[in-house]
């Protein structure tokens, strides 16, 4: 509970912010928030919700301010992060495997063409290639949060020897599909986009597609195994 | 069914309606109108609902041809729009025939004017919304701006041609002005940056950069350097956050979901109207108000538009009920 503060931003958005340092304790905390508070808002619970955003250690509620006022929200609030604290798993990534239905595989070719920093980020991390693709393969991504462009998921925590800081120089415009790494997280872009992190390969895998519903493969608090395929003996 | 054909798209022409909200969680922005009043407005006008698709035009020079009559009304900005050469008014039902041309030209004021047409114009819904969202290209008319020789489609709605001449009072619209003050509330992250950093942003005017859009306006005037480095957190229309360059950006309709930037300000609602009827180049002021007086401004204009709505649905009824006892 006193992990928890809140701010308006703006009259009609409340921020909730975790106080952990840790990324990992953080994350789980407001995604368990969003979760129950989305519940609240679909019950009936409070009206005038339009929208909760999880991020990486905080939770945005849009709201009405003529269907509920902030004094109202951040009442419910502080009920349901007292519920969560006193259920509150402290889960880590390896859990995710086990509690989560919503883990999706992501095909990727690693490398050459496809990716082309993944000598540097061998040269950076003092890692072979080869142990570079298993270390991202080697187990389930959490989803800390989507945002930056449509379909594009924050995923981590990477093993620590993958950590690397972003590109100095990003670049204008990487291709739709790529898969990169920085600042101890990995994703893919969605779609033609500009790009400050490390490309390490590419999928062929449609991420993000509007005409669906839900528009994008990577479900917000879900995660993704990467899997290598293709013909790599370029290594 | 009706259409509309675009003869000159003008600078921009996007259709919009309300946008799409409820999908921010996956990155997608809710996007819609950049000014939201005068696009309810335009929709209450013909007899639509609020959240009906329209035209937004930004900028002047724009011509649209009507294949069918049909009653439309435009809204916001002022750039002496004419139907066949005679003026048009604005905030105004009018009756079109088939075959007539409707044409913008120069800015008297604002920057984006609402065509609002009877049954609202009608492209398909991406993710519940016929709003174009231009960064990733969905929405709208294929996802991009409307061109030369765009034919657009109208839905079916009922006949509103008696509306025709039913005109939006002058005291139920925003205070739409040339440099308007827009008013402020702190953001969560005002005390990471420069301790007097409010104080700043009232205490002179801030123009539009030219690299300003429907994500966001780039502002120019104080500066507030900053080192401080932030979590990725979720943002909406109305934030004014501040880059390590410390040049101040506002986000608008079409912002991204999310940002690391600190936000020292947030534009209250009532007044994103305003900011939406600027152009690169224009300049605008801020002050402070209270939580208070947001929520009261924000009723004020919902308020208006609600009752404006059942003016006109009553006034519809009424004629509705005399033509039918004849």
């Amino acid at each position: 509970m006193p992990n928890w503060h809140m701010a308006p931003m703006g009259e009609a958005a409340l921020l909730i912010e975790h106080g952990s340092p840790e990324v990992a304790v953080a994350n789980s905390a407001v995604i368990e928030l969003g979760r129950r508070l989305h519940q609240c808002a679909a019950q009936a619970q409070i009206r005038g919700i339009e929208s909760i955003i999880p991020a990486m250690h905080s939770v945005l509620i849009r709201f009405d301010p003529l269907q509920c006022s902030r004094v109202e929200l951040e009442r419910l609030v502080w009920q349901v992060a007292d519920e969560t604290a006193s259920q509150h798993v402290n889960a880590t990534a390896n859990d995710l495997a086990v509690h989560s239905l919503n883990v999706i595989q992501i095909g990727v070719r690693y490398g050459g063409e496809a990716g082309p920093d993944l000598d540097d980020v061998a040269r950076h991390t003092g890692l072979a290639p080869q142990d570079i693709i298993a270390l991202h393969t080697a187990q389930p991504m959490r989803v800390l949060m989507m945002g930056f462009a449509p379909g594009f998921a924050y995923l981590g925590p990477l093993p620590v020897a993958l950590n690397i800081p972003r590109r100095s120089t990003p670049r204008a415009a990487v291709p739709a599909g790529s898969v990169a790494i920085a600042a101890g997280m990995t994703g893919v872009y969605p779609a033609r986009l500009p790009g400050g992190w490390h490309i390490i390969g590419r999928t062929d895998d449609v991420l993000f597609d509007p005409a669906q519903q839900p528009p994008s493969r990577i479900q917000p608090a879900g995660g993704v195994q990467f899997v290598r395929i293709g013909n790599d003996d370029w290594i | 069914m009706s259409q509309l054909q675009i003869l000159n798209p003008g600078a921009v022409m996007t259709v919009q309606d309300w946008g799409r909200p409820g999908w921010e969680a996956y990155g997608v922005p809710r996007g819609g109108a950049m000014d939201p009043f005068a696009l309810q407005a335009s929709n209450v006008l013909v007899g639509n609902t609020f959240d009906a698709a329209a035209i937004e035009i930004t900028g002047g020079g724009a011509e649209i041809e009507f294949v069918q009559s049909t009653v439309v009304a435009i809204t916001g900005a002022d750039f002496e729009p004419r139907l066949n050469h005679a003026e048009m008014p604005l905030w105004q039902a009018t009756f079109v025939r088939a075959g007539a041309r409707l044409s913008f030209g120069a800015r008297r004021w604002g920057a984006r004017s609402y065509l609002a047409v009877m049954g609202g114009i009608d492209v398909p819904l991406v993710l519940g919304s016929r709003s174009t969202y231009l960064p990733s290209r969905f929405g709208g008319l294929q996802g991009r701006p409307l061109q030369m020789d765009d034919v657009l489609s109208v839905g079916p709605g009922r006949d509103t041609a008696h509306l025709a001449g039913r005109r939006w009072p002058m005291n139920a619209r925003p205070a739409y002005t040339v440099e308007p003050v827009l008013r402020l509330l702190p953001g969560p992250h005002v005390d990471l940056i420069a301790k007097d950093v409010l104080a700043n942003l009232i205490r002179q005017p801030f123009k539009l950069a030219l690299t300003s859009n429907r994500m966001g306006y780039r502002l120019e005037g104080a500066t507030f350097p900053h080192t401080t480095s932030l979590p990725s957190l979720g943002v909406l229309p109305g934030v004014i956050q501040i880059p390590p360059d410390g040049a101040p950006i506002l986000l608008m309709m079409d912002a991204q979901t999310t940002g690391g930037y600190p936000i020292v300000a947030n534009v209250i609602q009532a007044d994103l109207p305003l900011a939406a009827q600027l152009l690169p180049g224009d300049t605008m002021r801020f002050t402070l108000i209270p939580e208070s007086d947001a929520v009261a401004d924000y009723r004020t204009l919902n308020a208006w538009l609600r009752q404006c709505a059942r003016e006109l649905a009553l006034e519809d009824e009424g004629i509705w009920m005399a033509a039918n006892a004849r």
